[in-house]
């Protein structure tokens, strides 16, 4: 295994937390819900896999309930901006700054322990291609998770029904509405969807990817999957290139720290969101204002009857 | 089984002043719950939450201190979220105007620089944080780039940049290797209260921003076109008020604000500069600003309140080893049952059953 090939693989390790994160939130985005909660949803399936897989020492069990204790959180911000039309921004805020907090109280007891090394699944064949395949294809199964999330969720979108259905409501609800759709159900579905893969997420950083739990250890990732999506404009596959984007951005700073590159480490350490505004900025500049967003997005939705 | 929301006609303006109270008690017995859950005794914690620092004068004292930059951030907050655009980034602005009244603290360490240098500090402050808030309204105006999540992203970039400082340039060669700078002299402090041990300026300043603020939102056309701004973007544009450049001004007032309280954190309370001056002032007055429903003596009594909260978690921390974090959660919850009583003073709720639903 040459450098290249080591770097490569720890960048689509990297990548994958921001990944999986980034689907969830884009589906809910594309049902019209903006949900700022992801980085405490993930906070909470962080503390929740850790705590259960140490606790019946199963990582199986740990990644459920991070995604259960993911769920719960996205139903609970359902309840507010969907149940009561509460304003979304401040209600995704809110689950963001309870879910930190919560975490680090559930968290305490464990701070310290580690989880053993998850194996990883190489793919007979596929991880023989040269430069990439190592990569690609001997990780641990979670990777093959979140591929699997965006091809998934890509064709779940453009080629099913219910993606046509979900799509609708999310850019215009009334319209929706009108034609019978359960605006409100798929809404909730998709919230629920998205915390989920929020919790999923939060599992992989405290189970494979540093297996220990610490307070505030998914540092800004889940806001940086909430630009993910922005970034790649409502689609899956352009969520993925984001993904690996910005893995990479972290990976390398992580080396240059290493290699002592003579800058100071903090700027080293911004980097990642130096990049995220950067990109924000260029895709807008290309794009025009907004392009691609959902036209209902973040506005509540109360019926009339 | 769903909820429907039936349109309240003329909702009741009492409900609409008391749903922020009603708010809280809710995340008090939340709160109270978790605790219970966690083996501990919920009235015990209520004692050392709430009834100890209310009736210690130390701890009343303390509660001003940590209300100062809560009430700040908050009014400056209350700016923007009127105009409908969301600044989450003000820990970030908080920051950097404590970053740029203590460059001129630290500039003139030593050389005895007579009585400006605390208003030049105070003023660097609010540039400080006023210009880390441009930069997110420039984005938006100029690319139309989401403020929410650049400045929230300015966020970690200014924790970074003060870390640095507090390590590398601005490190007291003297300090045994502490991340810490030296000791303002006391020409680059806020001078205490007369009369009230350990409470500096900074309340006299809060107090006056909620004052101004309130007549600026009351009695002036700014006020008035801020408000229509928020409630009917379109109306706002017939009637020829700018956008834009009302973007730019909120977000001015509030990152100056901000700025402003970093720097009289920095300089009345701490003294010097070190890696983590706020304990997340700027996240809380969030809170603070909609649990005051973003008028001006609303956010006052609210930053009493959330600053009760960081007291209680420091004697929780002390006195029943309950984590801060406890505090955090309930910060958060507020925040979120705010919200949601507001619904329910926007709408009735009725909890449909499946079963004839049709009706």
């Amino acid at each position: 295994m040459t450098t290249f090939e080591a770097i490569l693989f720890t960048i689509v390790t990297a990548s994958t937390p921001l990944l999986i994160a980034a689907i969830g939130e884009l589906v809910a985005e594309r049902a019209g819900v903006l949900n700022l909660g992801v980085e405490g949803m993930m906070a909470m399936g962080a503390v929740c896999a850790f705590a259960a897989a140490f606790t019946f020492d199963s990582t199986l069990i740990g990644i459920v309930m991070g995604m259960v204790a993911g769920g719960l959180m996205a139903a609970l911000f359902a309840l507010a901006v969907l149940g009561l039309a509460a304003n979304q921004v401040g209600a995704g805020l809110a689950l963001t700054i309870f879910g930190l907090g919560l975490s680090g109280l559930i968290g305490a007891p464990f701070v310290g322990q580690t989880r053993p090394r998850i194996e990883e699944w190489p793919i007979p064949i596929l991880s023989d291609i040269p430069l990439v395949g190592h990569a690609l294809f001997s990780q641990d199964p979670f990777v093959y998770v979140a591929f699997g999330l965006v091809v998934g969720t890509a064709y779940f979108l453009a080629r099913t029904r219910a993606g046509l259905r979900l799509r609708s409501i999310g850019e215009n609800h009334a319209s929706a509405h009108a034609l019978g759709l359960p605006v409100l159900k798929m809404r909730v579905m998709a919230v629920i969807f998205g915390g989920i893969c929020a919790g999923l997420a939060g599992a992989y950083l405290s189970l494979v990817y540093t297996r220990f739990w610490a307070p505030n250890m998914t540092a800004g990732r889940g806001w940086i999957a909430v630009a993910l999506v922005v970034f790649a404009a409502w689609r899956p596959t352009w969520a993925l290139v984001g993904a690996l984007v910005f893995g990479a951005a972290t990976v390398l700073q992580l080396h240059a720290q290493a290699a002592q590159v003579g800058l100071p480490s903090q700027l080293l350490a911004a980097a990642p969101y130096i990049a995220t505004i950067l990109a924000l900025v260029l895709l807008s500049i290309r794009r025009g204002r907004a392009v691609g967003a959902p036209g209902s997005l973040g506005t509540p939705f109360v019926p009339d009857r | 089984m769903r909820l429907e929301l039936l349109p309240r006609p003329d909702p009741s303006p009492v409900a609409r002043a008391l749903a922020p109270l009603a708010a809280l008690v809710v995340a008090f017995l939340v709160a109270g719950l978790v605790v219970a859950l966690m083996g501990r005794s919920p009235v015990s914690a209520f004692e050392v939450y709430v009834l100890q620092p209310l009736t210690d004068p130390w701890s009343l004292r303390a509660m001003l201190v940590k209300a100062t930059p809560l009430i700040l951030i908050a009014i400056g907050l209350s700016y923007c979220f009127r105009a409908g655009l969301w600044n989450i980034g003000a820990e970030g602005q908080f920051i950097m105007g404590g970053v740029a009244g203590a460059a001129l603290a630290l500039a003139t360490h030593g050389s005895d620089p007579g009585p400006w240098l605390l208003p030049a500090m105070m003023i660097a402050g609010i540039l400080g944080g006023a210009a880390w808030g441009a930069i997110p309204a420039f984005l938006k105006v100029r690319f139309g780039v989401s403020e929410i999540l650049t400045s929230l992203f300015l966020v970690y970039i200014a924790e970074l940049f003060l870390d640095w400082l507090a390590r590398g340039p601005w490190r007291d060669p003297a300090g045994f290797n502490f991340p810490q700078s030296v000791v303002f002299e006391s020409a680059a402090r806020l001078p205490e209260i007369p009369g009230l041990d350990r409470v500096h300026v900074g309340v006299i300043l809060a107090v006056i921003a909620v004052l101004v603020t309130a007549i600026v939102l009351g009695r002036t056309l700014f006020g008035y076109r801020l408000k229509l701004t928020g409630d009917a973007p379109r109306a706002a544009r017939f009637a020829g008020f700018d956008a834009k450049r009302t973007t730019f001004i909120v977000f001015l007032i509030s990152g100056g604000l901000a700025g402003l309280a970093g720097i009289a954190e920095v300089s009345g309370q701490i003294g010097r500069v070190i890696p983590d001056i706020s304990p997340g002032y700027g996240f809380t007055a969030i809170t603070v600003a909609f649990l005051g429903r973003l008028n001006p003596f609303g956010i006052l009594a609210a930053g009493l309140v959330l600053a009760l909260t960081f007291i209680g978690g420091e004697n929780a921390q002390i006195l029943l080893r309950l984590p801060f974090d406890l505090t955090v959660a309930f910060q958060g919850l507020v925040l979120l049952f705010v919200l949601g009583a507001d619904a329910l003073v926007s709408y009735r709720v009725r909890l449909v059953r499946r079963v004839g639903a049709k009706a």
